[in-house]
């Protein structure tokens, strides 16, 4: 009979910090918030006044969907949720940047508001700063990185 | 219009406790009983909302755009219970974070609602 190599029972590499405990709590219920109040707002605008402005109103659904998928994946665990995170805040920052600058030099091309219209400056600008809080806090949670 | 002292007293009393919760981090504490009383008593204040804003409905007035009011009526209801779940499974500073974070919600949801009712544009 195989006598089980100790070692694998002792090598486990630290477990790494979950992105959901400790601040990433914080951070999580944050993120369920944007989360909840795009996807209302997104299925507001298309399901009342879609024809108004399609171009902002699918860009609402877009973020809305980046919301949720960032929410999900940091409030579950193992690295693969962990890149799906990475994936969402990076496309979450790129959003904000490229709709903040698109809104602020073009505003014709966006009529009616979005969360990331004019760098999020209708919510406080929170919609900017989050992407980069939630990245640097994927840094410290990274697999493999100590806890 | 909604009742306006009921608006105003729902957002101050939601105000107070983020200010409570968020003392209670710098503190270091998780979550305390006498907080959790807090919410709850917010919790009350926005059922009494609720129900004011459905007698006003059923009695025929109407906002500017009932989809976006009923959400925010809902969504107001929900975020303190779905929040306090998620912060108590975890006791820790960070739990006290997230009911602050919660707290803070109700006056802009209650902002918000404030507004479509009376007229701005959502």
């Amino acid at each position: 009979m195989r006598v089980p190599d100790p070692d694998r029972f002792a090598d486990a590499r630290p477990e790494p910090r979950a992105t959901a405990s400790g601040p990433g709590r914080v951070l999580v219920a944050v993120y369920a918030i944007f989360a909840l109040g795009a996807t209302a707002r997104a299925g507001v605008q298309i399901a009342t006044r879609f024809d108004d402005a399609p171009l902002a109103y699918l860009l609402s659904a877009f973020a809305a969907v980046v919301y949720v998928l960032a929410t999900v994946a940091l409030a579950g665990s193992g690295s693969i949720w962990w890149r799906v995170a990475l994936g969402a805040c990076s496309v979450e920052l790129v959003g904000v940047l490229t709709v903040g600058l698109l809104s602020v030099f073009d505003p014709a091309a966006f009529p009616d508001a979005t969360v990331w219209s004019a760098f999020g400056r209708g919510y406080l600008f929170v919609p900017l700063v989050l992407p980069v809080i939630g990245l640097a806090w994927l840094r410290r949670t990274a697999p493999g990185r100590r806890p | 219009m909604l009742v306006t002292g009921v608006a105003i007293a729902v957002a101050l009393a939601a105000l107070a406790v983020a200010g409570w919760a968020f003392a209670q981090v710098v503190r270091n504490k998780p979550p305390s009983g006498p907080l959790l009383t807090g919410l709850a008593v917010v919790e009350v204040l926005l059922v009494v909302q609720t129900v004011i804003a459905i007698v006003l409905l059923i009695g025929g007035d109407r906002p500017q755009s009932m989809a976006t009011f009923i959400g925010y009526l809902i969504g107001v209801l929900v975020v303190l219970p779905v929040g306090t779940l998620w912060a108590l499974a975890e006791r820790s500073r960070s739990s006290t974070a997230v009911l602050g974070v919660a707290c803070v919600t109700v006056p802009v949801l209650v902002l918000r609602m404030y507004e479509v009712w009376g007229g701005a544009s959502a």
